[in-house]
């Protein structure tokens, strides 16, 4: 036996977790041995972005464990178990499983279920509620039957059921027992705009409806009657009628409970037993419960410093909520109400644009007390900063609603917050800590993130994030500068904008018109780039020649001696017996490394450049192309083997994957694109980390964008279900297209998409729902890339001028004699320095 | 005494570019901007990759000065100096070159 003393904690969820992580990092993680109990079949998960499960997040994606932690931390989990009574007398917990365990400390966090209106017939079947991952599951599986959903309750959650209801595709209706939707957050003005907005989105929403029973429907399986006499059919009911603490446990064994339920705890988070402290939404502190994870994780590090001898304590927390739906921006930000005594109120209300904004003030005028924004959340940082730090408002606090239509800038400069102002109130981040992680070097968002953890619980602080990063990169003198180079006062975006506009057609056109200098590396490629992807005219072009690194000079990748690799491409992998036979004889003829790259076809290494036009005759000859390896363009589409051949498959992977090679090879934009397609959900081709990623599903193709291997893996995202071929190729060239129109050079897509403002959504109305009115002109534009396609290698051998450049001495036919290879398993490698001197004379190739 | 070594005709030169030419054993890259009517010439080794390989570098011009990057590891080299951009004790060699009636001359010792 050990001496630690053993600390239960009692739920696994989002604060139950949080609070063993914040026990590991400190100096408590010897102190205790750890036990948890965790009722739900998985560990901990983010029920924040639970909806998200809906969007093609797996359980996996969720999950706020990493790694083994609790094997590494030496803490026992019991998944699947539930702790069942507390035997305060004998410092006993019982599990339902029977397993038992003596206890020195217990944490409960046990958080909270919900609230189903015991309206008869709330027991029936396909009644119900939006909690677990297991709910999500059922709610999908029974919404493949059926034809309409209603949610009860209009508040924030029920709100984003209703969304998830609808992109399910059921007709979804909202009941609202109040007179407006999210009646706590916000006021009647914000509520009526709110209800337009949704009902804009296509769902219905009934308020002041009072459900007095649910029986058999006729056209639907359910029918609900309400008070006024009216009725509803649906197939779903689900209940989102608030939350209640889970507070049997604590109430079975005795510990003080707040009047309508909730686990009474003090400043320090302790129940009325000093030995069990209570967290999360099973606590009630002050008469409150907080149904928001912030105010959690700060009880949690409140025990975690309290256990550790500190004075930490949890005294209250800002309610403050964004919200964001289908593209609807709600918010609300303390004294909503005006409950203050004699606040005053400012009201702004635009009818056409459908925004409605409302600050709550103090009598005097300097203060903000609360806000509710709709329609236009943008201001949501600023005003929540004011509040929370009680920063003086301006002269006219009414200029911080209304639009600015001249210049002048009426937002909060983040320079005015105090360090101690909290950014990210998921984790406590505040903005002296993020100012000392950009010091210590985080120059961009990711690595803040990754650093102080801000903007990685719901999301709601990103914005300012990215303000504190920019205002103290600018402080430091780190240009937050954009121009491409020196040479261009521009971004890549501004020039790819004035090469459409002005129809530009040569680097030296733009750089008089718009540049100045000579240009360098990187504005040459860059704007080479942006002349191949819009006008597509081959890269050798006397015009272009010069703006092409050596790669593309070559069309071939230089390797560190200074010869070249050669990469014919293998559409989808594919490739016959005589292919691969040719492709054997040429290497073997010209004495070439063989190898086969990560992205399935064959890499031949080691030709000098005086021998990449005869082999590359050859190759062409044997009937392949060039597999544009050297160009930041598209790289290849990857496959596995698909219906053809496995017994998993549901379509052709192959087909397609050979299909979108062929009609996207060539394509240059700002960084290599990367394509993948799977067969059925086994996913054997890597799709989803790819920049367009294709799954087949039972009824059509699964698209996925954005997503990366190399240097920092990104999942790619779902972007649109079930497509048929044709829209499914109208999507990609729409993406593919805006992002060589919007991205910075040598960004890949993953990066892009981190960077676009409002994400995924965002891209999605472009693309999708055509909010910029430009799919049009995108497709065509991809269509010209397509129909004036060539094989450089091709067009390059034709060319007696352009082959003269292919020769290591302008006037000499001798090679390169510093080239010098030695052997290695059986295949040449480039010699090192030293073998170099030995072999001076042995020559190979 | 400099003594000029015709290497060919002003069209084996490629504009806003380099080629390789090879003047006795030594390995020349020469550069040609015809905008400002000049040529360049250092040595086509890359000090940083220890390969041949300067000839195939991107050029143009920083903070001022005309250069070529070279195509391995991108370090810069001032054309008209043969000083690295990037590391004050790297430094290739630079040569004589002119244009004279449509041919090309370089001279090792210019
Ligand atoms: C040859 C190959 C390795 C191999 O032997 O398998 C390779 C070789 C190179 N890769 Fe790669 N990559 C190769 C597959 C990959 C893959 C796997 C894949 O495509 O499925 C990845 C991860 C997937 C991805 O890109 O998301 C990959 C991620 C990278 C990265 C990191 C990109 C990123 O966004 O993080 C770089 C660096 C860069 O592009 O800036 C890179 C850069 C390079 C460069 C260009 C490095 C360089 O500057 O010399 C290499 C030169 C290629 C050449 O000389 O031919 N290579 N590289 C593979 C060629 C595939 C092909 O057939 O075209
Ligand atoms: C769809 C949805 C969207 C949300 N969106 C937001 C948002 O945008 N912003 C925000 O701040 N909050 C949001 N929330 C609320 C947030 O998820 C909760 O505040 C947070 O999960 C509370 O954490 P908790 O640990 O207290 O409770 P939970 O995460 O519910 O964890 C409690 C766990 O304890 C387990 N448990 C209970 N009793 C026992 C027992 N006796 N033994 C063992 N285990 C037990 C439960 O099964 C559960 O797994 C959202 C919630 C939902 C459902
Ligand atoms: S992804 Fe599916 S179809 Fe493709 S090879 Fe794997 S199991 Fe077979
Ligand atoms: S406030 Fe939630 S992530 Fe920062």
């Amino acid at each position: 036996m050990n001496n630690k003393q053993t600390l239960v904690v009692i739920g696994n969820g989002m604060v139950g977790q949080h609070f063993l992580t914040g026990l590991m990092t400190s100096s408590l993680r010897k102190t205790y041995e750890v036990v948890t109990f965790c009722e739900e079949n998985r560990v901990a998960y983010d029920r924040v972005h639970l909806t998200e499960f809906f969007s093609g997040k797996t359980a996996e994606d969720l999950s706020l464990v990493e790694g083994d932690f609790f094997e590494e931390n030496g803490i026992t989990i019991h998944i699947g178990d539930k702790a069942k009574t507390i035997d305060r007398a004998r410092k006993l917990v019982t599990s339902e499983k029977g397993v038992t365990i003596a206890y020195d400390k217990i944490i409960l966090a046990t958080g909270s279920y919900p609230f189903v209106p015991p309206i008869p017939g709330h027991q029936r079947e396909q009644c119900l509620v939006y909690r677990t991952i297991e709910d999500l599951e059922t709610i999908t599986k029974i919404a493949k039957k059926s034809k309409v959903g209603a949610v009860v309750g209009g508040g924030l959650l029920g709100l984003e059921a209703a969304k998830a209801l609808k992109d399910l595709g059921l007709k979804t209706h909202i009941v609202q027992f109040a007179p407006r939707l999210m009646a706590v957050q916000v006021d009647e003005g914000g509520g009526t705009m709110l209800e337009k907005k949704i009902e804009d989105l296509g769902i219905s929403v009934h308020t002041s409806k009072n459900t007095t029973k649910i029986v058999n429907g006729k056209s639907c399986f359910h029918k609900m009657n309400f008070a006024d006499g009216g009725e509803l059919e649906t197939d779903i009911i689900l209940f989102s009628a608030g939350i209640r603490p889970r507070d049997n446990l604590a109430s079975a064994s005795g510990l003080a409970l707040g009047a309508r339920g909730g686990i009474q705890i003090d400043n320090q988070c302790r129940t009325s037993d000093p030995d069990i402290f209570a967290i999360g939404e099973c606590a009630i502190w002050q008469g409150q419960i907080f149904g928001l994870v912030a105010p959690g994780y700060a009880m949690a590090r409140t025990v975690v410093n309290v256990l550790e001898g500190g004075d930490a304590e949890f005294t209250g927390a800002d309610m403050s909520t964004k919200l964001k739906l289908m593209g609807v921006d709600v918010a609300s930000i303390g004294d909503a109400h005006a409950h203050t005594k004699d606040a005053l109120i400012y009201t702004y209300q635009n009818g056409a644009d459908e925004v409605y904004k409302r600050l709550v003030v103090s009598s005097d005028k300097k203060q903000l007390l609360g806000a509710v924004l709709v329609g236009d959340a943008s201001g949501y940082g600023t005003l929540l900063q004011y509040c929370l730090n009680e920063i003086e408002l301006p002269e006219h606090p009414d200029s911080l609603i209304l639009p600015s239509r001249s210049d002048e800038s009426v937002g909060l400069g983040v320079d005015a917050l105090p360090d101690s102002a909290q950014i990210c109130s998921c984790h406590d981040v505040s903005k002296g800590q993020i100012c000392s992680a950009v010091e210590s070097g985080c120059m961009t968002l990711g690595a803040l993130k990754d650093e102080t953890k801000a903007a990685t619980g719901c999301g709601g602080c990103s914005a300012l994030l990215k303000s504190v990063l920019d205002s103290e990169l600018e402080k430091a003198g780190i240009e937050v500068n954009t121009d491409i180079c020196e040479h261009f006062a521009h971004t890549r975006q501004d020039l790819y904008n004035l090469v459409m506009v002005e129809e530009i057609k040569t680097f030296d056109e733009l750089l008089e018109n718009h540049g100045q200098g000579r240009g360098c590396e990187v504005c040459r490629q860059a704007v080479g780039s942006i002349l191949a992807s819009y006008w597509n005219e081959y890269v050798l072009e006397k015009n272009h020649l010069s703006l092409q690194d050596t790669n593309d000079t070559f069309l071939a990748n230089m390797q560190k001696d200074g010869t070249y690799s050669v990469v014919p491409r293998m559409t989808g992998g594919e490739v016959s017996p005589d292919g691969l036979i040719a492709v054997g004889q040429i290497a073997k003829k010209y004495k070439l490394y063989t190898k086969i790259t990560g992205g399935q076809r064959v890499d031949l290494f080691g030709a000098r450049v005086d021998q990449l036009p005869p082999i590359w005759k050859e190759l062409i000859d044997a009937g392949f192309e060039s597999g544009h390896a050297y160009g930041k363009s598209l790289r290849t589409v990857k496959s596995c083997v698909g219906s053809t051949w496995c017994r998993f498959g549901v379509d052709d992977s192959v087909g397609l994957a050979v299909e979108l090679e062929n009609r996207y090879k060539g394509l240059r934009a700002p960084h290599k694109i990367k394509f993948a397609v799977s067969g059925c959900t086994r996913e054997c081709a890597e799709a989803q980390g790819k920049d367009i990623g294709i799954i087949a599903t039972e009824s059509g193709w699964n698209l996925y964008v954005c997503g990366n291997g190399g240097m920092k893996p990104r999942h790619g995202d779902l972007f649109a279900t079930d497509l048929d071929k044709e829209t499914l190729i109208k999507y990609i060239d729409r993406v593919l297209i805006f992002y060589v129109r919007t991205a910075d050079r040598l960004q890949r897509t993953s990066v892009w998409m981190e960077n676009m403002e409002g994400g995924l959504d965002y891209l999605k109305s472009v693309v999708i729902d055509d909010k910029l009115n430009i799919s049009a002109s995108l497709e065509t534009q991809m269509q010209h890339v397509v129909d004036s396609y060539q094989c450089e290698w091709k067009t390059t051998l034709e060319s007696e001028e352009k082959l003269k450049r292919f020769r290591h001495f302008v006037n000499s036919d001798k090679t390169d004699e510093n080239i010098v290879f030695v052997e290695e398993r059986g295949q040449i490698r480039p010699a090192d320095e030293e073998e170099r001197e030995h072999f001076k004379l042995v020559e190979v190739a | 005494m400099a003594q000029w070594i015709d290497i060919g005709s002003e069209a084996d030169l490629q504009a806003d570019s380099g080629v390789c030419a090879l003047v006795e054993t030594t390995q020349v890259a020469i550069f040609y901007m015809p905008k400002d009517n000049k040529v360049y010439a250092i040595n086509n080794y890359d000090p940083f990759s220890k390969a041949y390989v300067l000839s195939r570098g991107l050029i143009g011009d920083l903070e001022g000065k005309i250069m070529v990057a070279s195509p391995i590891y991108k370090q810069h080299f001032n054309l008209e100096t043969g000083q690295c951009f990037e590391d004050d004790t790297v430094r290739v060699d630079c040569y004589g070159v002119r244009i004279e009636n449509g041919r090309v001359e370089v001279s090792l010792t210019e």
